[in-house]
């Protein structure tokens, strides 16, 4: 059964206190540089009360809100993929003997309990992405097992939209449904706190709460569809893989290498996006080496080299990796789409590519313009390749 | 069994120099429990790794029943495998495997094979030609096709005239370059097909190396109405953690060091008929 109770505001901060005794280190939503990014939190005073976003494709700028409230903004740059898939995760180490043997040894993850404050629905929608690649893949990774098994998730359910948001169309929000363990709907005069685990739970029942009434369970139904009304972006009807997979050789893939930077902002931003790099360092007396992933992005073109050959050379090619994986292969990889609908590739994209654009031009029949498509081979099995243009070759 | 992304120490027990830029290591675990628990079947591979440097996925050229050692050819072509071509016997380094699908062997018993390798560093070819050889009746004709770019790229002489031994098995070479001490043929791989007589119906081809040639092999094969099924591709592509973790692999919906290195063209198909996907 649900359990629901109301936080006066005044209140608010004994949340605070209840999780430090419990023994977590609190990461919560402040400004800092000109976003909201998630930090230390030691006190509610460093929440972005009556703050808000403005998002659009390419722009992203925090105003004053007349709300007075702390959650009056959607989503900042990042919200909780840094914390449980790191951008620098150290794996092993090295060490070579004197008689030149050599010990590897893992690099456990220091995790420490963590409460995270103010994660929206996409934001547990793209966790639930990543713990199914990440934990329930052939081999589960222990990395970011620890970092995911120290966090304790307090979500807000959004009551505003940004003009990138598109959640809606994704099924993944505005409403959180899955993966917290509070969940806060905000009022002008305090949170309706909903617990989902039993340590949710727990927590709530240490907190001075009052009994829900009607008119604030309402006020939080209206918030959520306020959100939901904001939100306009929609995804083409029908089925996205098929889609891709018949536009593989789309003019319109050719349209994009006159406007992608190939910057890998996108990939970065997405919560979903799961793609490393090992790297490998020595200690200068050649002793001791470490081994360690870092996030990579399909837009670097050393995404796919293999020796002698870049497999996604041309600019298209990786434009074309990036949306076909995210809202086409994704669904026989995880079973869904990699998309949630958070909007950030938008918003943080220099030159605003807008990803439900591109996949409606995508899924409408080329015209009759003629467009050069991102690969030149005519048809399948095609055997007319030139040199040092494919795997393998030499 | 070593599964995860830390690596063992494994030492060189063996090494040889097959051509200028060629050498095979022969490695053993060094902790005996790992390496009598270690099993792998015919086309995995494993991530070598020199530390500091990095590492780089090798496919296995043993027989799946030699428990004793793992062989690994290697071409030197860039900075990892020009360094591991520097190894000696009595040096380390580390080893993690083994991964990957490998060649449906059992599955090709009772037909004849047809195994199309082209370039060097065609490895997965070299452990199923030995495989099927070693268990010459569970299989009919084989007809081996290798092709290279130089005359001088045709390492093992000695093996292919050994293949050539065994009954009903025809050994067909080339390179497209050729040189003056090459008594085989100069030109590319499929000028063979017109000489070998395939039964669609019971016969099962494989194929690894340049992408470009293995299209072409592949078209000419659906002509002669082999199903897509039956035929059998080893990919290549680049690699971090070889368990569907890192990304870099994928191809299509594929992640090639997980559900491959070995796919069927008939899984293949909707990705390899254009380029950069
Ligand atoms: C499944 C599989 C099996 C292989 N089996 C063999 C084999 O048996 N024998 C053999 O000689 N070679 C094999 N290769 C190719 C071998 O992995 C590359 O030649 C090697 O990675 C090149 O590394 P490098 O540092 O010497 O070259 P560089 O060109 O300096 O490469 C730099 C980095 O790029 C990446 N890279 C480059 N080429 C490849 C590649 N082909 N595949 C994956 N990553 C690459 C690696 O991360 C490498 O460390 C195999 C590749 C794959 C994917
Ligand atoms: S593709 Fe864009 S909108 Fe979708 S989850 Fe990733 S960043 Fe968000
Ligand atoms: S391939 Fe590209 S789109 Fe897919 S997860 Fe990796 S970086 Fe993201
Ligand atoms: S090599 Fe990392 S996913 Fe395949």
């Amino acid at each position: 059964m649900k359990v629901q109770r109301f936080l006066p505001r005044d209140r608010f901060p004994s949340l605070l206190d209840r999780l430090s005794e419990a023994g977590y280190d609190i990461l919560g939503p402040q400004v800092r540089d000109h976003a909201i990014v998630f930090d230390t939190l030691a006190s509610v005073d460093q929440l972005p009360l009556g703050i808000t976003d403005e998002q659009a494709p390419g722009h992203y700028r925090l105003s004053a809100s007349s709300s007075g409230r702390y959650f009056d903004w959607a989503t900042g740059p990042q919200a909780l993929k840094p914390l449980t898939f790191v951008p620098r995760e150290p794996l092993w180490t090295s060490e070579t003997r004197d008689d030149g043997t050599l010990v590897f040894r893992e690099s456990p993850p220091e995790a420490r309990p963590t409460a995270v404050i103010g994660v929206r629905a996409c934001d547990l929608a793209a966790l639930a992405i990543h713990d199914r690649h990440f934990l329930h893949g052939a081999v589960p990774d222990p990395h970011y097992r620890a970092r995911r098994e120290s966090l304790f998730l307090i979500a807000v359910n959004c009551s505003r939209s940004a003009d990138t948001c598109f959640c809606i169309a994704t099924g993944d929000g505005p409403r959180v449904r899955y993966g917290h363990d509070l969940a806060l709907s905000e009022l002008d005069d305090g949170f309706v706190v909903e617990a989902h685990t039993g340590r949710g739970r727990d927590l709530l029942d240490s907190l001075a709460t009052t009994e829900v009434t009607l008119d604030q369970l309402q006020a939080a139904e209206a918030g959520s569809a306020q959100a939901a009304d904001q939100q306009h972006r929609r995804l083409p009807a029908g089925s996205l893989p098929d889609q891709l997979q018949a536009a593989v050789a789309h003019p319109h893939w050719q349209d994009l290498n006159d406007r992608c930077l190939t910057c890998g902002n996108c990939t970065s931003v997405c919560p979903t996006c799961f793609c490393q790099t090992h790297v490998d360092e020595r200690s200068l007396d050649g002793r001791e080496a470490h081994h360690a992933r870092q996030w990579e992005t399909c837009f670097n073109p050393d995404h796919s080299y293999i020796h002698g050959v870049t497999i996604r050379a041309e600019r298209p090619q990786r434009y074309r990796q990036w949306l076909t994986h995210k809202f086409g292969t994704w669904v026989e990889q995880f079973g869904r789409s990699g998309c949630v609908g958070c909007g950030r590739c938008i918003t943080w994209c220099p030159v605003g590519i807008d990803v439900t654009e591109e996949l409606a031009a995508l899924c409408q029949a080329p015209d009759t313009a003629p467009g050069q498509a991102p690969d030149t081979a005519p048809g399948p099995v095609s055997g007319a390749a030139p040199d040092r243009q494919e795997p393998g070759d030499d | 069994m070593t599964s995860g992304l830390l690596p063992h120490e494994a030492e060189v027990v063996d090494r040889q120099d097959e051509t200028p830029d060629m050498f095979s290591l022969r490695l053993r675990f060094t902790d005996p429990e790992i390496q009598t628990t270690y099993r792998f079947a015919l086309g995995q591979f494993n991530m070598l790794c020199l530390p500091g440097l990095g590492e780089v996925p090798i496919s296995i050229v043993s027989d799946p029943d030699d428990r004793h050692a793992i062989d690994h050819t290697i071409r030197q072509v860039g900075s990892l495998t020009r360094n591991l071509g520097r190894l000696e016997v009595g040096d380390r380094l580390g080893l993690r495997g083994p991964y990957g699908r490998g060649w449906p062997a059992e599955t090709a018993e009772g037909t004849d094979l047809l195994i199309v390798t082209g370039g060097l560093g065609c490895a997965p070819s070299v452990s199923l030609i030995e495989y099927a050889l070693r268990r010459r009746s569970r299989y009919g004709r084989i007809h081996i096709i290798q092709g290279v770019k130089h005359a001088h790229d045709l390492i093992w002489r000695e093996r292919y005239s050994a293949w050539r031994q065994h009954p009903d098995v025809e050994v067909y070479l080339t390179a497209d370059t050729g040189d003056t001490f090459w008594p085989f043929h100069v030109g590319p791989v499929t000028q063979f097909f017109e000489r070998i007589a395939i039964d669609p119906a019971h016969c099962s081809v494989f194929l690894c190396g340049p992408e470009g040639m293995m299209r072409t092999v592949i078209q000419e094969m659906v002509r002669r109405d082999v199903p897509a099924g039956r035929i059998w591709l080893s990919m290549e592509r680049n690699m971090h953690c070889a368990l569907g973790s890192c990304g870099r692999c994928q191809l299509g919906p594929k992640f090639v060091c997980r559900d491959g290195p070995v796919f069927s063209y008939a899984e293949l198909a909707p990705y390899l008929a254009h380029k950069g996907v």
